[in-house]
């Protein structure tokens, strides 16, 4: 249900037809659009305001690169700002102090802050080679502790023997004591889930902060969580104390907007983002994967740059002259080839961009890979240049004769000019959107004709498409 | 601590803190100013910070608009229209879970994601319906996650109800098939079933919800009676893509909403009602058995405006 913000950039865009710098105008116009993609994400509100008066301030006045679209200069824009709030900067689990490091793990019901723990554990033994206690001070919810037992037991990671009837802070200082007895390097605290507004439970929790002062308190959240984000985050920082957030559930299909929301409110880096229900699920946070996905785009940041670098302005001023007038000959068809190939071939256009398992898996079941395009040249190159100007006169003898010269079959020759001449009939189409969407109609186009069974709905919906 | 408190306060009270955001925010936007175009763009905003979704905040603004644009509204009309909107959305979606249709055993079918609240839900609708007199039996069909059998045991024995249990790791599907068996054998009123908490585009894992439905459907074809899909409070928008996918696979009959005394509003609830039409049949305000509450449309809908009742 999720239109891509570079789509419905591209369509603000098309109609303002502008070129050079970008007016207010402009902007103002796409930042509704990025209002309202970020809220879709479940960005919340005011982090969306805050976001978007730092982007318009930076997007009014910049220059639009030739052969890049205004719409995905400003995405660009949107993007880099996005990863500059996520953090840039990573940023590990913090176990440099006087042993036992106590860390200690709060959230909300059904966050995932026990599965969490025990993958956190799991890692500081394996990667940091760390002796690691866990203890559960859920007495809350029915089997809780048991939980955790079992979760350490299948981690290879040692648990806090059970002892019914314990509260909160009698558990954690047993868990210190146990951990400077036997001499573990950290101590993972695990709470039970509480609401950021229960008073009770959140003196609790901040009862055995004071007891063992944690080195780490983690925020354990869902990624999926609404507008709620900001008020939880906001209420466990005031009440608790965070030093990191550890999201959860990434490995979902949500947009996962409250990662921009709690990162914004709290200050805190993301520390880690669980992928997986199993215990080895868990890796550090890349604010790109995030800031793309919340955008409902892959990489399209890179795919702009790659584009900038290779397509010759002035050739591609030439090509769109010729299409604005309904042309489009073998000649421009192998110079398309061409520039697919410079941009690393399909398969790093296809790396570049959401949804690429999908569309790997068709691409291999149509057996469609970089060689096809290799021959295609090929069968172009076989051409004489009346035949590349005027396809309609190759015929069957001319079609034998290219087949041998390229090495390919009648059939291949056959399947290309067919494909040339849908090609045509689109970037008649095309054309009339003006030069701007030469590039990406050329383009989209080509890799559905290429596409196969996947046909030209190929390519996923964040590919801007004239 | 709050056990005093009827269940109405405490959904109200939780609605209240962000609802009363909104309420500021409709305050502000309208106080002295006329219904205009960028005034409901702020409005249209507002409820989608509650969870509402931007095609459903889009269609309330829009049906604002059509009958007080250009008009001096006050913050307080501008609410009650709003909520006499929604609320008209949720009552066609409320409707409570009927155990008494003639089966025996009522076959209920939890499922969610992973810590929306299915096995809280379950305990305490079995808590309902036994204090209903009816008698219970649990199935633990949650054989993944680490000590969530006991779980299930433990509210089983809080309830007077008979848990059906498998090793961990054992066939769930194996498991429902063998509870209803026992169900039918002892002649219990109602079978509630527990699964494992999954993710939505998780296919293989789906797959294996959708085969505890066909190995259940054996014994009786009419079963299961219901498909309880639990959605957590705090869900935002994602929440739809659970539904249309759970809904897909798995026939879900009604929704279960979870941890509503928390700062989440579950406007999110609104928007499906919109597009899936599936009813609500209860809603979560607490960790007590007696937390588990019918859903009412307009003390919902007035709540999130911060109205009074």
């Amino acid at each position: 249900m999720f239109e891509g913000l570079g789509s419905k950039l591209g369509d603000i865009f098309d109609k303002l037809r502008k070129r050079g710098a970008l007016s207010e105008a402009d902007v103002n116009a796409a930042m509704r659009e990025v209002r309202i993609a970020l809220l879709e994400a479940d960005v919340a509100l005011p982090v969306v305001k805050e976001f978007i008066d730092k982007v318009r301030a930076r997007a009014v006045g910049q220059e639009v690169i030739r052969s890049v679209t205004p719409g995905q200069q400003v995405i660009k824009i949107v993007h880099d700002n996005l990863v500059e709030m996520l953090g840039s900067e990573a940023s590990a689990i913090n176990t440099v102090a006087v042993p036992p490091v106590p860390i200690l793990m709060v959230g909300l019901q059904g966050s995932g802050k026990t599965t969490t723990t025990a993958k956190i554990g799991r890692m500081l033994q394996r990667e940091q080679k760390k002796k690691v206690l866990m203890a559960s001070l859920d007495v809350q919810r029915p089997a809780a502790q048991e939980q955790l037992r079992v979760l350490g037991e299948q981690a290879g990671v040692p648990t806090l023997p059970i002892v019914p009837g314990q509260q909160p802070v009698e558990i954690a200082l047993r868990a210190m004591t146990a951990g400077r007895l036997n001499g573990y390097d950290v101590v993972l605290l695990d709470t039970a889930g509480r609401l950021s507004i229960d008073d009770a439970l959140m003196a609790e929790v901040a009862a055995v902060r004071d007891a063992v002062h944690p080195v780490e308190t983690l925020l354990v959240a869902d990624a999926m969580t609404g507008q709620d984000a900001v008020a939880t985050a906001r209420n466990f920082k005031e009440r608790i104390g965070l030093t990191g957030i550890v999201l959860t559930r990434v490995d979902g299909d949500a947009r996962g907007g409250a990662a921009l929301s709690m990162r914004a409110v709290t200050g805190c880096p993301i520390k880690l983002i669980g992928v997986g229900e199993k215990l080895d699920a868990i890796e550090p946070f890349h604010p790109e994967r995030i800031a793309g996905r919340i955008l409902g785009m892959g990489d399209v940041v890179s795919l702009v740059e790659k584009a900038k670098e290779v397509i010759d302005e002035a050739e591609a001023e030439k090509m769109a002259r010729k299409i604005t007038k309904g042309e489009f000959d073998l000649n421009d068809l192998l110079q398309q080839l061409r520039q697919l190939s410079k941009m690393g071939g399909l398969g790093g256009l296809m790396g570049l961009l959401p949804g690429i398992g999908k569309i790997k898996k068709q691409m291999a079941e149509a057996k469609i890979d970089d060689r096809i395009i290799k021959r295609q040249e090929a069968i172009i190159l076989s051409m004489t240049p009346e035949e590349r100007a005027k396809p309609a006169m190759i015929h069957a003898s001319r079609k034998r004769r290219i087949a041998l010269g390229s090495g390919t079959t009648v059939q291949d020759v056959n399947k290309l000019l067919k494909q040339h001449a849908e090609m045509a009939k689109m970037m008649k189409r095309v054309g009339k959107l003006g030069p701007k969407g030469l590039m990406r109609g050329g383009l989209g186009n080509l890799l559905g004709g290429l596409g196969g069974p996947g046909g030209p709905g190929g390519l996923p919906p964040g590919f801007p498409r004239g | 601590m709050n056990g005093k408190l009827g269940w109405f306060a405490r959904l109200r009270a939780g609605l209240s803190r962000t609802s009363s955001r909104i309420s500021e925010g409709v305050g502000a936007i309208f106080t002295r100013r006329k219904l205009d175009d960028e005034t409901l763009q702020e409005l249209e905003e507002l409820l989608i910070s509650a969870d509402l979704g931007p095609a459903t905040a889009a269609r309330l603004t829009a049906n604002l608009a059509k009958t007080r644009f250009g008009k001096e509204v006050s913050p307080e009309e501008v609410r009650t229209a709003l909520a006499e909107d929604v609320a008209e959305i949720l009552e066609p979606v409320a409707r409570p879970l009927d155990v008494n249709r003639g089966m025996r055993p009522h076959v209920i079918l939890v499922v969610g994601v992973n810590g929306s609240g299915k096995t809280t839900t379950i305990g305490k609708l079995a808590k309902q319906f036994r204090d209903d007199g009816k008698s219970v039996m649990l199935a633990a069909g949650d054989t993944f996650r680490a000590a969530a059998i006991e779980q299930l045991q433990i509210w089983g024995d809080r309830v007077g109800a008979p848990v059906i249990a498998k090793a961990a790791g054992a066939d769930a599907a194996g498991l429902a098939y063998d509870a209803l068996a026992a169900a039918r054998n002892q002649g219990i009123d109602v079978l509630l079933i527990d699964t494992a908490g999954r993710l939505h585009n998780k296919q293989n894992l789906m797959d294996e919800l959708a085969k505890v439905v066909r190995v259940i459907g054996k014994q009786d074809p009419t079963a299961p009676h219901d498909t309880l899909l639990v959605l957590d409070a705090t869900v935002g928008q994602n929440a739809h893509q659970q539904v249309e996918t759970f809904k897909a696979m798995v026939n879900v009959t009604g929704l279960v909403m979870t941890k509503l005394d928390g700062t989440a509003k579950g406007g999110v609830v609104v928007g499906l009602a919109d597009r899936f039409g599936l009813p609500v049949h209860a809603v979560g305000v607490g960790e007590s058995a007696d937390d588990l509450r019918p859903f009412d449309p307009r003390d919902f809908a007035r709540s999130l405006m911060g109205l009074a009742q």
